[in-house]
């Protein structure tokens, strides 16, 4: 019985029969599926657009960021009946071209975004990892732990510790780095658990692989997308989080371009000047906009198929 | 006399569960002082209710929980001696379901070599060279070797969990239910399999099972545990035939063989399966056994011999 | 006049990868008091042809059928109204997970109740003693107690019990029970297959069981219907399907279950090779040929339908006489 006559291979040839059903790798799936959901297409064109001009800087424009010149101060953009293709979105109070301090500003923004989610999400899926992979006492004192950080209002730790310490770029990332790891721990924290009573977990286990290859090719790589998703909106978090305190003073400091800087910066402005206001604000809620879609789009293509 | 593979001695295991916010925790004993042998080269089978802890004694076999009390030996060294890995090269288990048991973020390749990884044996193309040799011998082809879990079929996620088990080379197998999550024309192929690999690999199984009549066909010898005690070891031939436990009798009443001529069987046990935490005194069987009498609600049976085996009922002769 | 009889039943449902045809011209009939049994592979459709009947297919699921009769009634043609008054109340449901089928947020007794009160002008005080009655009936002790119970504080064997005293409120005239002791122990099986047996006795009821164990079968069923790859390949009444199995798939199936006293212990069972085929797109004729034996070029056109004896019939090109062997 266990073998299949010359014959009944030969009757097989037409199709449907394929012993491996022909699917496609994660990659390719995850591809089309992303490329199906409108937001997440969005998102990720509004971010390309935003990390390219300002990683591309020098290729869109001439001007330097930091030059000033008082005889050209506060040029209105393009659209209004003042402006000139020269500076075509303006400058600001000290002449400086606004173009050029936006795509140089989007690099601080996007710097700040990516360095504090590399470093809160180190700190959160560390301590959600253990938590949940160790559960009992561990998971005790880092549910502590969390709850603390819960306990803290980021904005008044943050301007606290500016004040205290004084302000800069690498203040601001690791007071922030340090602050919004919450949500990363709780999001690893619980589906690590999952993970961890999955059978190969155990499995890996009676093989005698040691807790560390377990935590690294076992439980990571099964969290990994919850965890990006994460990333996004944590990303945005920052990234809105650095323009209040810079707006407020305490931020990262002049003459870098940074977006809340720069809307702090025009702020007296604003009444005779908006676009000084309105043009890094755009730019800061597209950027926020973007990251969000994504993040929302990348739930919804990694989640696990449907019955299909 | 030869060293047993595998003794267990009095091997208990006790879990505190908590029974809510106020209340003290209570102890379950999901294992009660098991005592068992099994010798090399044999199918040691074990059957039971579900929550009647076959589970748990397989874990503490495998080393993932440790016993509260008692002993497991391997080839005459306790467990408790030895070293992780030492055990780990020595037993594998095989799971139920292997939808569960296989990481879904690993390729065929991967699942199958990690133990080679863990255990820090030969390079990445000796390793890709005994994956390829393990595909052939639980019989998926070679092709299959960069698919992913989500790509297989059950049966096929489960040879892929045997040639995992098997790549170490080990002396017993730890089946826990290997073939109940899947089709029946399925089981048919991995039953054939693991018995092929016994012989070509010389292995021990220690085989968990509802399934009395797969049981029956690869079992040497069976032992029948009811709410965290073994009621009856038997050969085989023994058990199958006349079974002294009223409970083992109930299971094999149980058995619903393919015969459109025979009906539901008459008799089945009443009741259901006792609460763990609080067990009835005496046999833990008495309130739904036909037999029991006044002295089985106080007095716990300890096992008498029978033919080829033991069975703990004060009426097992 | 059968209880139900269904005329080539089809379902279609679209899925990202193209048009499954999950169910394909299935036909059969019951009458009261009678037992059918669906067995087949995983996937072949079992599920959804009960859930068709039902009315309960997913959203997307495209049901046809030349015709499907509950009683005389038309299920293709009734109404939503018409079908949910008949739901739960003359046609039951037992499902596959026990653990998803009962509403977290409602007590048992909650639950039995409005099941009968749903379609039954009586007061909650009958409404209860029914309850408690059938509760009893599938064995639940202290059945009065369990009434103000929530479904996670009992365990699976005492829900699936739960959901079987549930389909009963009513009295209905067919119950469909989805695998409905696949998830329990072997003694607690063979409770509830009695009880069910015995109450379909009783009442003259119809019962379409769909499990996978061909032991369930043989002694529960009066009838078989095997099913492959949303096909119907072999139908019958239980003795003729087990004593004379013509399909090959049939046949293979019985030979790959290890029986004690027709196997011998430790020896190879039969098998069948190979893998179930993708059901999306078309699918030309016989849908096993990919794993039979006997396959041959005449398998990849249309099968015909034989007669074997009265009401066992097969799809198979093979005589009879020559797959018996
Ligand atoms: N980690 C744990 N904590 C507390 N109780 C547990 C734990 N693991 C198992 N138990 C309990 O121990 C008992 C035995 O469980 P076990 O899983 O060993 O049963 P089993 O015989 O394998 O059942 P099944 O046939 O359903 O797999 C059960 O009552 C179970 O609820
Ligand atoms: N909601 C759905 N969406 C897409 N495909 C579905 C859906 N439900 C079922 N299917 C597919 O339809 C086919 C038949 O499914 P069905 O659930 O009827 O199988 P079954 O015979 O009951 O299997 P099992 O024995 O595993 O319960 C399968 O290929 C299944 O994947
Ligand atoms: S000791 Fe008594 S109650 Fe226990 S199994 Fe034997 S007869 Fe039954
Ligand atoms: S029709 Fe052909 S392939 Fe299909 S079961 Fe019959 S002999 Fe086999
Ligand atoms: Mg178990
Ligand atoms: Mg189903």
């Amino acid at each position: 019985m266990s073998t299949t006559s010359a014959s009944g291979a030969a009757a097989t040839a037409a199709a449907g029969f394929d012993s491996v059903p022909v699917r496609r790798s994660p990659l390719a799936r995850f591809t089309k599926r992303a490329a199906r959901h409108p937001g997440f297409m969005a998102g990720a064109f509004i971010l390309a657009v935003i990390l390219v001009m300002s990683i591309g800087a020098p290729l869109f424009t001439t001007h330097d960021p930091y030059a000033q010149d008082i005889s050209k101060r506060l040029i209105p953009p393009i659209w209004h009946a003042k402006g000139t293709w020269e500076h075509w979105l303006g400058t600001d109070k000290l002449g400086r071209d606004y173009f050029a301090r936006l795509l140089y500003g989007g690099r601080i923004s996007l710097m700040i975004g990516a360095a504090t989610v590399l470093l809160s999400g180190a700190i959160g899926t560390a301590l959600g990892v253990a938590a949940g992979f160790f559960g009992g006492r561990v998971d005790m004192v880092i549910g502590y732990i969390i709850n603390v950080r819960l306990a803290l209002p980021v904005v008044l730790v943050a301007l606290a510790v500016a004040a205290l310490v004084g302000t800069s770029l690498n203040t601001v990332i690791v007071v922030l780095g340090l602050l919004l790891w919450d949500r990363f721990a709780v999001v690893a924290r619980s589906t690590t658990q999952q993970i961890a009573h999955a059978d190969f977990v155990a499995a890996a286990r009676a093989i005698g692989c040691s807790t560390r290859l377990i935590v690294f090719s076992e439980v990571l790589p099964n969290i990994i997308n919850p965890l990006i998703v994460v990333a996004t909106l944590e990303m945005a978090h920052a990234i809105l989080l650095e323009a209040a305190l810079s707006f407020l003073g305490l931020g990262v400091q002049p003459p870098l371009p940074s977006w809340g800087l720069m809307i702090s910066e025009g702020k007296q402005y604003m009444f005779f000047s908006p676009w000084v206001i309105t043009i890094p604000g755009v730019a800061l809620v597209a950027l926020v906009l973007g990251i969000n879609l994504l993040g929302d789009g990348l739930r919804d293509v990694t989640a696990p198929d449907n019955r299909s | 006399m030869t060293v047993p593979v595998l003794e267990l001695e009095n091997v208990t295991k006790i879990y505190p569960v908590s029974q809510g916010m106020f209340k003290p925790r209570a102890m379950l004993t999901a294992v009660g002082g098991v005592s068992l042998s099994v010798a090399r080269g044999e199918v040691h089978a074990l059957v039971g209710e579900s929550g009647s802890g076959k589970s748990t004694l397989a874990k503490m076999l495998l080393g993932l929980t440790k016993p509260t009390a008692g002993e497991i030996r391997i080839d005459g060294v306790p467990i408790a001696k030895t070293d992780r890995r030492e055990v780990a090269r020595r037993i594998q288990p095989v799971f139920q379901d292997p939808y569960s048991s296989l990481n879904p973020r690993k390729s065929v390749a991967d699942l199958i070599a990690l133990p080679l990884v863990a255990h820090r044996i030969g390079t990445s193309e000796s390793r890709q060279k005994m994956v390829a040799a393990m595909l052939d011998a639980v019989g998926l082809p070679r092709r299959m070797i960069d698919a992913y879990p989500g790509q297989m079929s059950g049966g096929q996620r489960q040879r892929v969990a045997i040639a995992r088990a098997l790549v170490m080379k080990p002396d017993v197998l730890i089946c826990d239910e290997p073939t109940s999550a899947l089709d029946v024309s399925v089981q048919a192929q991995i039953l054939n399999l693991l018995m092929d690999l016994k012989r070509e690999f010389k292995l021990t199984y220690f085989f968990i099972s509802h399934n009395l009549a797969v049981v029956e066909h690869l079992a040497d010898r069976v032992a029948v545990m009811y709410l965290g005690r073994i009621v009856e070891e038997r050969g085989r031939e023994a058990l199958f035939t006349h079974a002294s436990h009223p409970y083992s009798r109930a299971l094999l009443d149980c058995v619903l063989t393919p015969d459109p001529t025979l009906g539901m069987p008459d008799t089945v046990i009443a009741g259901s399966f006792p609460n763990p935490i609080a067990p009835p005194p005496g046999c833990a069987f008495h309130p739904r056994c036909p037999r029991a009498t006044d002295r089985c609600h106080s007095v716990a049976p300890g096992p008498v011999p029978v033919a080829d085996g033991v069975a703990a009922c004060h009426y097992a002769n | 006049m059968p209880l139900l009889d269904v005329d080539n039943l089809t379902i279609q449902i679209p899925t990202e990868a193209g048009l499954l045809n999950a169910v394909n011209g299935v036909s059969f009939t019951l009458e009261r008091g009678e037992t059918l049994a669906i067995v087949g592979e995983s996937g072949s459709g079992k599920s959804l042809t009960s859930l068709a009947l039902m009315d309960l297919l997913p959203s997307r699921a495209v049901r046809k059928a030349r015709s499907m009769r509950f009683d005389g009634i038309d299920l293709m043609a009734v109404g939503q109204r018409k079908m949910e008054d008949l739901r739960g109340d003359r046609m039951a449901m037992i499902f596959q997970e026990p653990m998803t089928s009962l509403n977290p947020a409602y007590t048992v007794g909650d639950q039995l109740i409005e099941a009968l009160r749903r379609h039954r002008p009586v007061s909650r005080a009958v409404a209860r003693e029914r309850a408690v009655h059938l509760l009893e009936r599938v064995g639940i002790t202290a059945a009065a107690s369990r009434l103000g119970q929530y479904p996670h504080q009992l365990s699976g064997g005492l829900r699936q019990r739960v959901m079987i005293a549930m389909g009963l409120m009513c009295e209905p005239d067919l119950i469909i029970a989805d695998e409905p002791t696949t998830a329990l122990d072997v003694t607690i099986q063979a409770q509830i297959l009695m009880l069910l047996r015995d109450i379909q006795r009783e009442f003259g009821m119809g019962l379409i069981l769909v499990t996978h164990d061909l032991g369930v079968v043989a002694r529960v069923a009066t009838k078989v219907a095997v099913m492959y790859a949303g096909r119907l390949v072999e139908t019958g009444p239980v003795e003729a399907v087990f004593g004379a199995p013509s399909h090959p798939y049939t046949q293979g199936l019985l030979r790959a279950i290890p029986v004690p006293g027709r196997t011998r212990p430790g020896e190879p069972l039969g098998t069948i090779p190979g893998q179930v085929p993708n059901l999306i797109g078309p699918l030309a004729g016989c849908a096993f040929r990919n794993r039979c034996e006997h396959a041959t070029d005449a398998c990849a056109a249309a099968i015909p339908e034989r007669d074997l004896g009265p009401g066992h019939r097969m799809a198979c090109v093979l005589d009879p006489v020559a797959t018996a062997a």
